[in-house]
């Protein structure tokens, strides 16, 4: 299957920083692809594989980023050394790029077709009707529906799966040799994801093109990689074979990397602790009309978006909750109704047994000391210009408790999470987003909430430092006995966290259980399609041995 | 450890004059601001020690001395009516840089606060945007020749019918930035805690709005004293009574061909003090962005 001259051949490549003290960014990174194969770069954010990318596409960005020493050869020619001219012939003809983001790398204002007839255009000398044959051939084959529209459409018309599948056509357009594709499907659901990867696969086998994979996500490198490639510090950690790296890894790092990937198997059951109904949840609905006002007589009336559709749950103290969904599932809106940063449209929202559904927001404030959230981003969670200890008291004081005591209860709770006590001074700036996730917890507890809602608080968190995360949060409920609505789309964080699951699609409760049930028997099919589409499913990353099937066959009723 | 975040923040590298160029257009040399300081400084001194720098009193007529050309006893001449221009000229910075200094802060202060309820209470943020719409659809000038042909041209009319027309825009720009914060996390995380709306705008909406108020303040400094230039040059401005580098040049406008002198001083500082204004503006601007201060950091 392999050729034996590679496509792509990267030796000692040093890259740093310009400027009067270089940092260096790669050090002697060396790797070579061949044709039909695919190669992972894998490693945490910061390890240097979107640098490595960029300099083998030769697009470092000047006066930023520049290239000390070794050779990037791509088919016989030397990226490094070569000319704006002959690097934009190299890029159309041999080599092309997908990004994380379709809609950012379209052009917003142009035809999808136009876009990739202006690629050929470019490169070719075909005639405007072989051009457009050739465009709508490449639709075809990765597999868009109804090709012509497609041809015509703009990029906001087409779903994020849809625009991904239009990069791919882009990249695939003039048979390049090498294909290189930086986190393509991090921004897309696991069902999409799962489609684009398998697109992408099978396109290679049909091609023999190389591939050069950018993830972050384990998952994916089961699912798609030959050989991988393990970053860390710009350095490369291991590489060989995906059965050799994953299943015998000789590097610490990449054992504690792999450690750190939560497994699809739900955690054993816990026993319940306490039998205290904390957060309840009746028949919740939060419809968004757009037809109000002035509105409702100026245009035609639209169908109002149910964001949330009869949702009902129990959470009970020291339980943790998962919510689990794709985007648009509703199960951010959820969380904010419960929160009450939005008025729900119908249903019950009880903490403690109060009522709190109705209350006006001047009425909320003995209520929202009972129940915290925690939010995605701890770069934007907490305020860039206060000091942790300012962030830390500020609940507190807004209920009355002196300052003084406040901070001493901020110190205890820095190191609760596992914080110098000394951070208390600095600005958030000075943190990684793992402590700033962990000052976001602890500013949580500060008002000693009943209820943690968390919203895909680990999902920007590199890998292990969201293991650190998870178990933190999990050490916290046994000692506090806390109850957490856990907000995630991640599987795999839903399967090692969570007590019970409610599986949320399109606004509606699909399935709700407990976690062991759901996730290892799901009784709905969509909660069976999530389950087979997430990645890397078929490994078993703490024993590093393929796994044998997850889900047990559907059982009739 | 957030070190990862800086590599692509470097200062760029070349040689010689491509090396130069690039410094030039990426940051402002500390050179030029430091010039800008010292100008504006000296400015300052001269309007803060007039009485003291002027060897003639600016309102003194003397008919024998019309037009004498620069001398020992008049520095720089005088006007057509016998007055010391250099005297004038002197007292003339303390008219720009009260006008200016006042402007911008009384702008600033009314600014502040309307642009702050604008972008957080959405019903209010209709109605009192309309009515900014509506002030900055009259033309700036023309409202300040309006509101000072009304009332008497004092100096207090004359900052009044300067600031008008520039609330608007700082109450624009406050909104803007509210609106932008109003949607991060660390705000609704402040709701959640119990924080009171009063408490909310203060701590939380307000600090982002200030890097881009001390600059907008600088640039409506210089256009409140270009403007009051602009007002007593076109004799809607203070009275000649009180000598500001507007109404110098407007009585020196006709006699410019006989003796270009009349205009001239007062120009060149008015152009300086405007320059090094907006000049230290800019400075401001790139100090106070976020971006910049990682960089240096």
């Amino acid at each position: 299957m392999m050729a034996d001259t590679p496509i792509l051949e990267v030796e000692n490549l040093v890259v740093e920083t310009t400027g009067h003290k270089p940092t260096r960014i790669l050090d002697a990174i060396s790797f070579a692809i061949s044709a039909g194969e695919t190669l992972c770069l894998v490693g945490e954010s910061g390890s240097g594989k979107s640098v490595t990318s960029l300099a083998t596409m030769g697009l470092l960005p000047p006066g930023a980023l520049v290239a000390r020493s070794g050779q990037i050869r791509l088919a016989g020619e030397n990226v490094l050394a070569a000319t704006p001219a002959q690097l934009l012939a190299l890029r159309g003809r041999h080599m092309a790029m997908i990004f994380q983001e379709p809609m950012t790398a379209l052009n917003p204002v142009l035809s999808v077709g136009r876009q990739l007839d202006e690629v050929l255009c470019q490169h070719t000398s075909q005639t405007a009707p072989q051009r457009r044959a050739r465009v709508l051939e490449v639709f075809e084959q990765v597999h868009l529906p109804d090709v012509e529209r497609i041809y015509t459409s703009y990029p906001h018309q087409l779903s994020g799966g849809q625009r991904q599948r239009i990069m791919i056509a882009m990249a695939l357009l003039l048979k390049p040799q090498l294909l290189i594709a930086d986190e393509p499907t991090t921004a897309l659901d696991v069902t999409t994801q799962h489609q684009i990867l398998a697109l992408i696969k099978q396109l290679q086998r049909e091609h023999g093109t190389a591939v050069l994979f950018i993830t972050h996500d384990m998952g994916v490198v089961v699912d798609i990689a030959d050989r991988v490639c393990v970053m860390h510090h710009g350095q490369l950690v291991e590489s060989g074979p995906v059965d050799q790296v994953l299943g015998n890894p000789q590097e610490a790092y990449t054992q504690r990397l792999l450690a750190a990937v939560p497994s699809l198997l739900p955690r054993p059951p816990r026993e319940a602790t306490s039998n205290k109904t904390v957060l309840e949840v009746q028949s919740l609905e939060k419809v968004f009309n757009a037809n109000q006002g002035l509105m409702r007589w100026l245009r035609k009336p639209v169908a109002p978006t149910r964001a949330v559709d009869d949702v009902s749950f129990v959470l009970k103290r020291g339980r943790t909750l998962g919510i689990v969904g794709e985007s648009g599932s509703g199960k951010s809106t959820l969380a904010r109704c419960v929160m009450r940063l939005i008025t729900p449209t119908g249903g019950n929202i009880r903490v403690s047994g109060k009522q709190i559904t109705e209350l006006p927001k001047s009425m909320l404030k003995p209520h929202r000391k009972r129940i915290q959230m925690i939010f995605q981003d701890p770069n934007r969670s907490l305020n860039p210009r206060m000091t942790v200890g300012q962030s830390l008291i500020e609940g507190p004081t807004n209920y009355g408790t002196p300052r003084r005591e406040a901070l001493a209860r901020g110190r205890e709770l820095l190191e609760l999470v596992g914080l110098p006590v000394d951070a208390i001074d600095r600005y958030p700036h000075q943190f990684s987003g793992g402590q700033r996730q962990r000052i976001a917890i602890a500013r949580a507890l500060a008002m000693e909430p009943e209820v943690i809602v968390a919203d895909e608080a680990v999902s920007a968190l590199d890998v292990s430092v969201q293991a650190q995360v998870l178990k933190l949060l999990n050490e916290i409920q046994l000692r506090l006995g806390i109850a957490v609505l856990f907000i995630t789309h991640d599987l795999r964080v839903a399967a090692q966290i969570c007590d019970d699951v409610l599986v949320m699609q399109r606004g509606r409760l699909i399935e709700y259980g407990p976690a062991a049930q759901v996730l290892a028997q799901p009784k709905a099919e969509y909660t069976r399609q999530l389950m087979e589409a997430a990645p890397g499913r078929s490994w078993d990353f703490a024993a590093g041995a393929p796994l044998k099937p997850l889900l047990s066959p559907v059982e009739t009723p | 450890m957030h070190a990862s975040h800086s590599h692509f923040t470097v200062a760029p590298e070349g040689r010689g004059v491509s090396r130069l160029l690039s410094r030039l257009s990426q940051t402002r040399p500390q050179g030029v601001t430091l010039a800008a300081g010292l100008v504006l400084i000296l400015i300052v001194a001269v309007a803060l020690f007039a009485p003291w720098l002027a060897n003639h009193d600016p309102l003194a007529l003397s008919p024998a001395n019309r037009l004498k050309p620069m001398g020992s006893e008049f520095w720089l001449g005088t006007d057509p009516y016998g007055r010391d221009l250099y005297s004038r000229i002197v007292y003339g910075a303390r008219v720009s840089l009260t006008v200016g200094l006042g402007v911008a802060v009384t702008s600033v202060a009314i600014g502040l606060p309307l642009g702050l309820l604008a972008g957080y209470f959405r019903t209010l943020d209709a109605i009192l945007m309309r009515i900014m719409d509506g002030l900055m659809a009259i033309p700036g000038i023309l409202l300040a020749i309006a509101i000072v042909s009304l009332t008497s041209a004092s100096l207090w009319t004359v900052m009044i019918a300067i600031m008008v027309p520039e609330i608007p825009q700082v109450v624009r720009l406050v909104r803007s930035r509210v609106l932008a914060t109003r949607e991060e996390a660390f705000v609704e995380a402040a709701i959640l805690m119990g924080t009171s709306t009063p408490k909310l705008l203060w701590r939380h909406l307000m600090p982002s709005t200030l890097a881009p108020l001390i600059v907008q303040g600088t640039y409506i400094c210089a256009s409140a004293i270009l403007t009051e230039a602009i007002l007593s040059f076109l004799g809607a401005g203070i009275g000649t009574e009180t000598p500001s580098w507007g109404n110098i040049m407007s009585e020196g406008r006709v006699y410019f061909q006989l003796k270009p002198s009349l205009i001239f001083w007062a120009g060149l500082l008015l152009s300086a003090c405007i320059l090094s204004i907006n000049l230290l503006g800019d400075s401001a601007r790139d100090a106070l962005d976020p971006k910049m201060k990682r960089r240096m950091s």
